[in-house]
C-alpha cells in the first residue's frame, strides 16, 4: 500500500535529528509532528514521549529519521540515523534526507519484518502546522457520541486534524526552550499575541462577576410578584420591546455565566452574542446621538399629534365614502348608516384621547428615546410598539368587521343549510338531514334572505378594515424582520471567515508540487474555508419569534371566513 | 502531458489535458473556450445603444451612466460567479479525488472528496426532453448500508464533454480505482 507521510512544512528548514509524531496504521500514514535534533540521550527522549503521551492522549512516538545536510551528503551521519532505527524501534522506520537547499527530498522505508521486499510508493504531503493546529473541521464530529465503530471510520482528515490540534504543546516548545531535549520549530510567523488582548482577558473575570450580580438583582426584580398582576403581566406580553429586552437579558446571562466554553461551538456562540450587542449598543448610540442633535426628537413628537390626527381624517373621509356609493356599489342605507356612524364615534372618541395626551406626548418621548442606548433593537421594538399604540383604532375596527362578518357567514351557512333541509350535527361532526317543521322552515328563509342581502355592506366594511390591518401588519413585520436580522446574525463568524479564514475549515485541497523522476510525489495540503452561506447557517444565533406557520392557502381561508388572523406569533405563547 | 481536442453537448471546442504525477496520482482538466471579444463588444454595444436610445427620449443623463455602472457591475459578476474556464479532476490513489472549478477572474473552487467515501466512478445516462445526456459521476458510500449509494456526485457539469471524452476520463480513472481494490486491505 501507498505510504503517506504528512509533514510540517515549518520543519523543512530543521537540523538533523529524529521525527516524533503518530503512526495512523488503518491509513498507512505518518502524522510528523516535530523534529528532535542533537544532542538527545534515547532514555530521555523516551520518557519525554510518554509523558507527553500521558499529558496530551495522543499516541506519540519516533517513528524516523531526518537528515538536513548543508554540504554534500556526510556518510557517517546516514549511517548513525540507520543505526537509531534499532534502538528505537518502529515498524517501518521512515528516513527523509534533504541535500542542500534541493526542493527534492528523498524518503525511504525500512521494513524488517515485513516478508514482501516490494517498494511501495510514498506520498509526501506538507501542511501548514500551525493552521491546521488552530483549525475547526466542520462538520466537527461529536466524539462523546460517536461509537466505536464510527470512530473507526472517522475520516482521515478528521483524525489528521484532531491529532495535530491535540499536540499543541509539542508546536509550542522549540529550539531555544529549555528542557532536557531540544525540539525545533521554526515558527517564523511568531506566537500571534497582543497586550490588548491579555489585559481584557484579564479584566474579564471581576467585569463577569460583577455583570453577573447586577444581572441577578434585574431579573430578581423582574420577576417580583407586583408585576404579575393581571393588567401588567397582560400588557408586558403584548409589548415587543419587553420580549427584546428579556431576550438580551438572557444574552448578557449567557456571555457574563462564569464556566469556560467546553467546545468550539459553544465559543462561538458566546463571542457572537458578545460581537452582536456590542454592535446593537454601537448603533444604538449612534441613533440616539442624531435623535438628539438638532432637538430632532422635539420635531418628531411636534409632528407626531398631526400625524394622528391626519390619519384620524383620512379615516373619517374613508367611512364617508363608504356610507355613499363606494365604488359605484348600492349599500343597504340602513345598515350602512349604523356603522358607519359607529365606526365615526369611534374615531371621535379616539381624537380626544390623543388630544388629551398631547401636552405629554414631548416629555414621555424624550425619555423613551433615551432607551435607544440600550440598542438598536430596542430603538425599532418601541417604534414598533409605538406603530401599534397608534394604530389601535384600526385593529379594532377590523376586530369589529371580522366578527360581524364571521357571524353572519356562520349564520348563513347554517340558513342555507336549512334551505336544503340538513343540519350539522355537532355530535357525529357532519352534515345530517333532518326534517323542520314549517314555522322554523319560514322564519328560516326569511332570515336567510334578509343576511343574504345585507352581506355586501358587511363584506365591504370587512375588506377596507381588513386590508387597513394588513398594511399596518406588514410594516411591523418588516420592523420586525429588521430586528431578528441585527438579533441573529453571527457577525464575529462572519469577520473570522474573512479574516482568518483557516480557522472555519470545510474540508481541505491539494496542490500537487514540482516533481522529479525517482523522488516521492510532493503534495501541499491546505485549508479549504467554509463558504459564508454555511457559516451563517451553521452559527447563527436562536431568535424569539417564529415567522408565520400558516400556509398561503389557509391564511387566504380564514381571511373569507372571517377569523382573527395573528401573523407574527412568538414562540412560547399560548395557542388559542 | 497530452492534450487532445473533443467537443461538448452543445458544440463547443473543449481540449482535454492529462498528466501523469506519479503512478497514483492523475489529473484531467478540461479547458473551455474563454470569453470571447465580439460577444462581449456585442452585448455592451447593445446595452449601451439601448440606454442611448431611452437617454433621447426621457433627457435623463442618468440613465447613461446607470448604463456604464451595470455593465460594468455586470461584467464582473460574469467573470466571478458564472464563466468557467476550466474544471479539472485530481486523482490520488489512496487519498482520494478533488474537483477543482476555475473560473474566468481566476477563482478557483475545490472539493476534495476522500477515498475511503468514494464507491465508484461511472458513466451516467440522463433522458432530458428530447436529449439523451452523458454525465460522469461519483458515486458515494452509504455509512449504514455497505452496498447502497448515498450521494452522487456529477462532474463536469459546465464543460459537459461528450461520451467519448468521458471515456477516456472514465478509463483513467478506473486504472487508478483498480489499484486500491489490488492493495490488501488495512493489515
Amino acid at each position: 500500500m501507498v505510504l503517506k507521510v504528512f509533514f510540517p512544512s515549518c520543519c523543512s528548514s530543521a537540523e538533523s535529528g529524529i521525527l516524533i509524531g503518530r503512526w495512523i496504521s488503518e491509513q498507512n500514514s505518518a502524522v510528523i509532528l516535530a523534529v528532535v535534533h542533537f544532542p538527545f540521550i534515547p532514555v530521555q527522549v523516551k520518557q519525554y514521549l510518554s509523558e507527553l503521551q500521558r499529558v496530551t492522549k495522543v499516541n506519540v512516538s519516533v517513528l524516523g529519521s531526518w537528515n538536513n545536510s548543508k554540504q554534500e551528503k556526510e556518510e557517517s551521519l546516514s549511517e548513525f540515523l540507520e543505526d537509531l532505527g534499532t534502538i528505537f524501534s518502529h515498524e517501518p522506520w521512515i528516513q527523509i534526507s534533504k541535500e542542500g537547499e534541493s526542493k527534492f527530498w528523498s524518503c525511504s522505508t525500512l521494513q524488517k519484518r515485513s516478508n514482501n521486499h516490494r517498494e511501495e510508493e510514498i506520498i509526501l504531503v506538507y501542511y501548514d502546522q500551525r493552521k491546521v493546529m488552530l483549525s475547526c473541521l466542520h462538520p466537527p464530529l461529536d466524539t462523546a457520541a460517536s461509537t466505536a465503530h464510527e470512530a473507526e471510520d472517522a475520516s482521515r482528515l478528521s483524525a489528521i486534524f484532531d491529532t495535530v490540534a491535540k499536540s499543541k504543546v509539542l508546536f509550542m516548545t522549540d529550539k531555544y526552550d529549555d528542557g532536557p531535549i531540544k525540539l525545533t520549530h521554526w515558527q517564523s510567523d511568531g506566537v500571534e499575541a497582543s497586550i490588548i488582548v491579555e489585559l481584557m482577558k484579564q479584566a474579564s473575570v471581576p467585569a463577569c462577576m460583577l455583570l453577573t450580580f447586577l444581572l441577578s438583582l434585574i431579573s430578581g426584580a423582574c420577576k417580583s410578584r407586583m408585576l404579575k398582576f393581571w393588567p401588567l403581566s397582560f400588557l408586558w406580553s403584548k409589548l415587543s420591546t419587553c420580549e427584546q429586552l428579556a431576550h438580551r437579558l438572557q444574552h448578557l446571562q449567557v456571555i457574563s455565566s462564569n464556566k469556560k466554553a467546553q467546545n468550539q461551538t459553544q465559543l462561538m456562540r458566546k463571542a457572537n452574542i458578545f460581537v452582536s450587542l456590542l454592535i446593537d449598543v454601537a448603533l444604538g448610540i449612534l441613533l440616539m446621538s442624531w435623535l438628539y442633535r438638532k432637538n430632532r426628537i422635539g420635531h418628531l413628537a411636534d409632528t407626531l399629534i398631526p400625524v394622528a390626527d391626519h390619519v384620524a381624517e383620512e379615516l373619517q373621509d374613508l367611512l364617508q365614502w363608504l356610507m355613499g356609493a363606494p365604488a359605484g356599489l348600492k349599500m343597504n342605507r340602513a345598515l350602512d348608516q349604523v356603522l358607519g356612524r359607529f365606526f365615526l364615534y369611534h374615531i371621535h372618541l379616539w381624537i380626544s384621547y390623543i388630544h388629551l395626551m398631547s401636552p405629554f406626548i414631548e416629555m414621555i418621548l424624550w425619555y423613551v428615546g433615551l432607551s435607544a442606548c440600550l440598542g438598536l433593537t430596542v430603538a425599532l421594538c418601541i417604534l414598533s410598539d409605538i406603530i401599534a399604540l397608534l394604530t389601535f383604532h384600526i385593529y379594532c375596527f377590523y376586530v369589529y368587521g371580522a366578527r360581524l362578518y364571521c357571524l353572519k357567514i356562520y349564520g348563513l351557512s347554517s340558513l342555507w343549510r336549512l334551505f336544503r333541509g340538513k343540519k350539522w350535527n355537532v355530535l357525529r361532526q357532519r352534515v345530517d338531514s333532518c326534517s323542520y317543521d314549517l314555522d322554523q322552515l319560514f322564519i328560516g328563509t326569511l332570515l336567510f334572505t334578509i343576511l343574504l342581502f345585507l352581506l355586501p355592506t358587511t363584506a365591504l366594511y370587512y375588506l377596507v378594515f381588513t386590508l387597513l390591518r394588513l398594511l399596518v401588519v406588514i410594516v411591523q413585520g418588516l420592523i420586525h424582520l429588521l430586528v431578528d436580522l441585527v438579533d441573529s446574525l453571527p457577525l464575529y463568524s462572519i469577520i473570522l471567515r474573512l479574516c482568518r479564514s483557516y480557522r472555519l475549515a470545510a474540508g481541505v485541497k491539494f496542490r500537487v508540487l514540482e516533481q522529479q523522476d525517482g523522488k516521492p510525489l510532493r503534495l501541499l495540503m491546505q485549508i479549504n474555508p467554509l463558504s459564508y452561506g454555511s457559516v451563517v447557517q451553521t452559527y447563527r444565533l436562536p431568535t424569539y419569534s417564529c415567522y408565520p406557520k400558516d400556509s398561503w392557502t389557509s391564511l387566504c381561508k380564514k381571511l373569507f371566513l372571517g377569523e382573527l388572523i395573528y401573523p407574527w406569533k412568538h414562540k412560547g405563547e399560548k395557542q388559542d | 502531458v497530452e492534450e487532445r481536442p473533443f467537443r461538448s453537448a452543445s458544440g463547443e471546442p473543449l481540449a482535454l489535458r492529462r498528466r501523469q504525477h506519479s503512478a497514483s496520482c492523475r489529473e484531467l482538466a478540461l479547458r473551455r473556450p474563454r470569453l470571447q471579444l465580439r460577444s462581449l463588444s456585442a452585448v455592451t454595444s447593445a446595452v449601451w445603444l439601448a440606454a442611448y436610445g431611452v437617454f433621447v427620449l426621457s433627457e435623463n443623463s442618468m440613465v447613461l451612466s446607470a448604463a456604464i455602472f451595470i455593465t460594468l457591475i455586470g461584467l464582473i459578476i460574469y467573470l466571478h460567479f458564472v464563466k468557467i474556464d476550466q474544471e479539472s479532476l485530481l486523482v490520488i490513489g489512496s487519498l482520494g479525488i478533488q474537483l477543482t472549478s476555475s473560473y474566468a477572474s481566476g477563482k478557483e473552487s475545490t472539493t476534495f472528496i476522500e477515498m475511503s467515501r468514494v464507491k465508484d466512478v461511472v458513466i451516467n445516462e440522463a433522458i432530458y426532453m428530447q436529449k439523451v445526456i452523458y454525465y460522469l459521476c461519483i458515486l458515494l458510500k452509504d455509512p449504514q448500508d455497505p452496498q447502497g449509494v448515498s450521494e452522487v456526485v456529477p462532474l463536469f457539469q459546465s464543460s459537459q464533454p461528450r461520451l467519448d471524452c468521458l471515456m477516456e476520463v472514465y478509463k483513467s480513472c478506473q486504472e487508478i480505482l483498480d489499484q486500491r481494490k489490488e492493495a490488501p486491505q488495512s493489515s
